[in-house]
């Protein structure tokens, strides 16, 4: 029986959406007011779907609690109330878009060791979300 | 012809207790925490069965929804609905009713039941935040 565990997560950050590789016009045509200098936050909405066996003793893919708190420890702490571009390093030279926050919580989650990672998917508002479900082929570490 | 999927969507209340008599007193409050509690706890669980198939050509439809809909009350909700999940529903008997047994059960309670188009999908939701999605055996849930 194929079954995938979700569970859904939240956190609230700021960001600003800024390439270095192209100009202030360029900036401001690729991101319009997401460019503002100052920033602005969302409160994510963080999707993230396990697959595995179910064990016959717990009836469970994983533990909630394992994954909840390898969440927390991975992507809740370090993202929640930041400004996501100077507090995580991956976000100083990447522009924090939400397709790369996605593939960056996906790199952090694929090494959940309960289960086996199938998907994140990430709400930056109640309007547009986004989904990584990694490259195709790629074998787990 | 194109296949199209159709979910139908129905909400039942039940009652559950994580418990495992194989293990000790102190590995089933390990295990399960809260949900060890001896007197159990309930949720609203709300499922959503989707099926995929062409539409008739002559009525434009996947599948009856009426009878979706009565599938799912013979089958789901009065098997369920206001229930105490670990003694009133024998099909699960012997098992710890997580999310997981219990989607895979709908699974197999409804797919020899789908008569027109095949059950794609079985999503059940224990909370808005917890859920788990069923595809069967041979369904590769994983390939989106």
């Amino acid at each position: 029986m194929k079954l995938q565990l979700a569970r859904r997560y939240r956190f609230a950050a700021s960001h600003r959406l800024h390439s270095a590789v192209l100009t202030e016009d360029e900036n401001w045509r690729a991101y319009g007011k997401c460019n503002n200098p100052f920033g602005h936050g969302h409160n994510y909405v963080l999707e993230v779907a396990v697959s595995g066996a179910v064990d016959p003793a717990t009836g469970m893919i994983a533990n909630l609690v394992d994954l909840d708190s390898f969440v927390d420890r991975e992507v809740i702490e370090p993202f929640d109330h930041v400004y996501l571009n100077e507090d995580v390093a991956a976000f100083r030279e990447r522009v924090p878009t939400t397709e790369n926050v996605c593939i960056e919580i996906y790199d952090r989650l694929r090494k959940f060791p309960q289960a086996k990672l199938e998907r994140v998917r990430l709400e930056e508002t109640g309007l547009n979300s986004f989904e990584y479900t990694g490259e195709r082929g790629e074998s787990r570490p | 012809m194109a296949s199209v999927s159709i979910t139908r969507k129905v909400e039942f209340s039940a009652s559950h207790r994580y418990h495992n008599p194989a293990f000790s007193p102190e590995e089933n409050r390990r295990i399960f925490g809260k949900c060890n509690n001896p007197h159990g706890h309930g949720h609203n669980y709300v499922l959503e069965v989707t099926v995929k198939g062409e539409p008739d050509p002559a009525t434009g439809m996947v599948l009856d929804l009426k009878e979706l809909k009565q599938v799912l009350q013979r089958e789901i909700m009065e098997r369920m609905d206001h229930r105490f999940l670990n003694y009133e529903v024998p099909e699960l008997s012997g098992q710890i009713p997580t999310c997981e047994n219990i989607a895979t059960l709908i699974w197999r309670l409804l797919e020899p039941k789908i008569t027109r188009g095949r059950l794609e999908r079985v999503r059940l939701y224990e909370t808005p935040d917890l859920f788990v999605d069923c595809y069967g055996e041979t369904n590769a849930g994983g390939a989106r």
